[in-house]
């Protein structure tokens, strides 16, 4: 996994509350056996006027001019501003896979959806709770400057505005540790492979009809 | 010191090492898989040479992109390409691994989560993830069950354990009788109107009160199924005697002794009295009223004998403008009466809503009525293929389509679209399923989340009525 110590970027403000995954990819988009290619697809049906379809070249298609990402002031945007409750709904990876493969890195919002929080660990996608209010002026300093850029340090567990204005945050410890070095979460647990088969021993003494019953 | 939840028992009994940063690895006993966020997930575990930790931990169907016609074309029925290859992957995956599959032309196919707790692939106690967010939904067996993402399926497929922060506990309380007409699902859609979307974030919720106790566990999965829906990843019900009735003699239940001993252990399954919760939300069983949601979120959910709300009452700004921005995509006026929303098209499936229990409701409500003839459509799809073995020996099958009422195969169907089954743009449906978002069952599509028994009264009628005066 890609490892996330750092980050600049332009902020978009995406002013509505419950953002969920149907929105941020909608489903037929899923049918992809790929984690890669979904940029073009993110917020289908916000972003483009027309209804999309797989395998299609999305740079043809008529843009909605009123959604926030197409905005010329915003293009190139890597940190994405947004409502209480973001990401909603299905459990698809597809989601924060599309956000990254537009070329979001960080997120910020006053509260998340729990399968989704945790999927952007995941993909070294770092999303940031912070208060309302802070949010609130975030989105306010964000449309009224062309050019607005936070700068987040995951390792300080700030994000700073162009002002110098600094707002901590909290991540849980294990998390901050894998996103920091990029690590595969898949091997560090295999660490503890004789742990999980003790305890499958246990299991297989106390519990047995929860091992190969059935067909 | 207090007792323990439910939650924190199962959470005790999984937990194989907690960690000084606060994580733990949690021991996962079944996996369900479908075809959508395995693929990439499978792939993970071939490009780092990995092999499933557990075989026989996994059970595995396709049901997203499975067309609900013409199943005897099996695989080749399947009309879009990139469904097909999904499909076909699922099972080259599963045939590579050796993980059990039932394949789209066998008769234990069905909706993931309808096959589990009907194979007893779902047993009390148990730890259960799919890439599915509604597998919450197996909470309702005394489970600790959640969704996952992809990278958290390969996760499980290569070490059986997921890394998982302790959640906070919160019981939902659900007092009395519910009223004649009044399922599970207006249940579950009122606690949502209640306590928001995100009112269950962070939390694992226990249903409970004598509502829920004297619910079947058809309607206790359909509220495990919507806990989701309120933000919760877990929704739960204590074992009692109606789980364990309902788990015994199935494929992969235990028999003999081990079964003696697995109730001993179920048995337990339940909140301590004197357990502490963080939160407890109460509601009174004969308060609710069959439930109709209007808007684009499932929280916004009104009563059948109510109205559309009016933005203009709202006092909160950010809530103004999202039922502002719901009215204009559902095509609806403020203060308009919830049965004089027409309708286009009525769906009666999904893993909400198309149990064996779910379709005798809607069955009993069409019984020797017609369907209205303004209505597009109106759509039944069994949740598994054993499910409409049992409808058609039921002869719920010749009694929906005596009605005019569709008969289909299983799958997720219009739920959520991946499949030939959509909604067309403006289209307003009565469906049983779980999410209204915009777009979720067709582009521009409108979803009413309603009970199976509603959406059946809504055919007849081709508006949203009340279904509680079809009963008298």
């Amino acid at each position: 996994m890609r490892a996330f110590t750092q980050h600049q970027g332009l902020v978009a403000p995406m002013d509505r509350s419950n953002v969920d995954t149907d929105m941020i990819i909608p489903k037929q988009f899923l049918k992809s056996i790929k984690r890669t290619g979904f940029g073009p697809n993110l917020f289908d049906e916000l972003r483009y006027l027309d209804e999309g379809k797989p395998d299609q070249d999305s740079s043809q298609r008529p843009l909605n001019p009123d959604f926030v990402l197409n905005q010329p002031r915003y293009k190139g945007a890597s940190v994405l501003l947004a409502r209480s409750n973001f990401g909603c709904g299905s459990s698809r990876e597809h989601a924060p896979w599309a956000l990254d493969d537009y070329g979001f890195r960080v997120i910020i919002a006053p509260s998340f959806a729990d399968i989704f929080y945790n999927n952007c660990f995941k993909n070294g996608l770092l999303p940031i709770v912070l208060e309302e209010k802070i949010v609130d002026q975030l989105f306010q300093e964000a449309e009224a400057s062309e050019g607005y850029k936070l700068t987040v340090d995951l390792e300080a567990k700030t994000v700073v505005t162009p002002s110098g204005e600094s707002f901590g945050f909290d991540v849980d410890d294990f998390r901050r540790h894998c996103l920091l070095h990029g690590l595969d979460d898949i091997g560090v647990t295999l660490e503890d492979a004789e742990l999980i088969k003790s305890y499958e021993d246990q299991r297989r003494q106390t519990a047995p009809w929860l091992f190969g019953a059935g067909q | 010191m207090a007792g323990k939840t439910l939650y924190d028992k199962l959470w005790d009994d999984h937990l194989v090492k907690q960690r000084d940063d606060g994580s733990a690895l949690i021991y996962i006993d079944r996996h369900l898989l479908h075809e959508v966020t395995s693929p990439q997930a499978f792939e993970g575990l071939r490009l780092a040479n990995r092999k499933p930790w557990r075989i026989d931990a996994n059970l595995a169907t396709p049901d997203h992109n499975v067309p609900t016609t013409d199943r005897e074309k099996g695989i080749e029925g399947i009309v879009d390409p990139v469904s097909r290859i999904q499909v076909e992957t699922l099972g080259k995956n599963c045939d590579e691994f050796g993980i059990l599959e039932f394949k789209i032309m066998d008769q234990r196919q069905g909706i993931v989560h309808v096959i589990g707790p009907e194979q007893g692939a779902t047993l009390p106690g148990m730890t259960i993830v799919c890439g599915d967010s509604h597998t919450s939904t197996h909470g309702a067996f005394g489970c600790l069950a959640h969704g996952i993402g992809t990278s958290e399926v390969e996760h499980v497929l290569a070490t059986q354990c997921l890394v998982q922060q302790k959640m906070k506990n919160m019981l939902v309380k659900v007092n009395g009788q519910l009223g004649k007409g009044v399922t599970g699902k207006d249940v579950v859609l009122a606690i949502i109107g209640k306590i928001g979307t995100a009112g269950g974030t962070g939390y694992a919720i226990e249903f409970g009160g004598e509502a829920i106790q004297n619910l079947s566990m058809e309607g206790r999965m359909t509220i495990c199924n919507m806990a989701i829906e309120a933000g919760a990843r877990v929704g739960m019900v204590a074992v009692d005697g109606t789980t364990i009735e309902y788990v015994k003699g199935r494929p992969f239940s235990p028999t003999g002794d081990a079964w003696d001993a697995a109730v001993k252990y179920w048995r337990t399954l339940h909140s301590d009295l004197d357990a502490e919760f963080d939160k407890v939300v109460e509601l009174d069983g004969a308060d609710i009223m069959p439930q109709v949601s209007w808007g684009t979120s499932p929280e916004m959910v009104a009563d059948v004998t109510g109205n559309v709300p009016d933005p203009a009452k709202e006092e909160d700004p950010i809530k103004r403008e999202g039922i502002e921005r719901a009215l204009k995509y559902m095509g609806l006026q403020a203060n308009q009466a919830i049965t004089d929303i027409m309708l286009d098209r009525v769906f009666i499936g999904s893993c909400t809503n198309s149990r064996i229990e779910d379709l005798r409701e809607a069955a009993s409500v069409v019984k020797g009525r017609k369907v209205a003839k303004s209505l597009k459509q109106a759509m039944v799809v069994p949740g598994s293929g054993l499910v409409k073995a049992q409808a058609e020996a039921e002869g719920l099958d010749q009694i929906f389509l005596d009605a005019g009422l569709e008969w289909r195969d299983p799958g997720c169907s219009m739920c959520l679209a991946m499949n030939a089954d959509k909604l067309g743009q403006g289209e307003h449906c009565a469906s049983t399923s779980n999410r209204n978002f915009e777009g979720r069952q067709g582009f521009g599509g409108r979803t009413h989340l309603v009970s199976p028994a509603m959406a059946a009264a809504a055919a007849i009628a081709g508006h949203f009525v009340d279904v509680r005066e079809l009963l008298n």
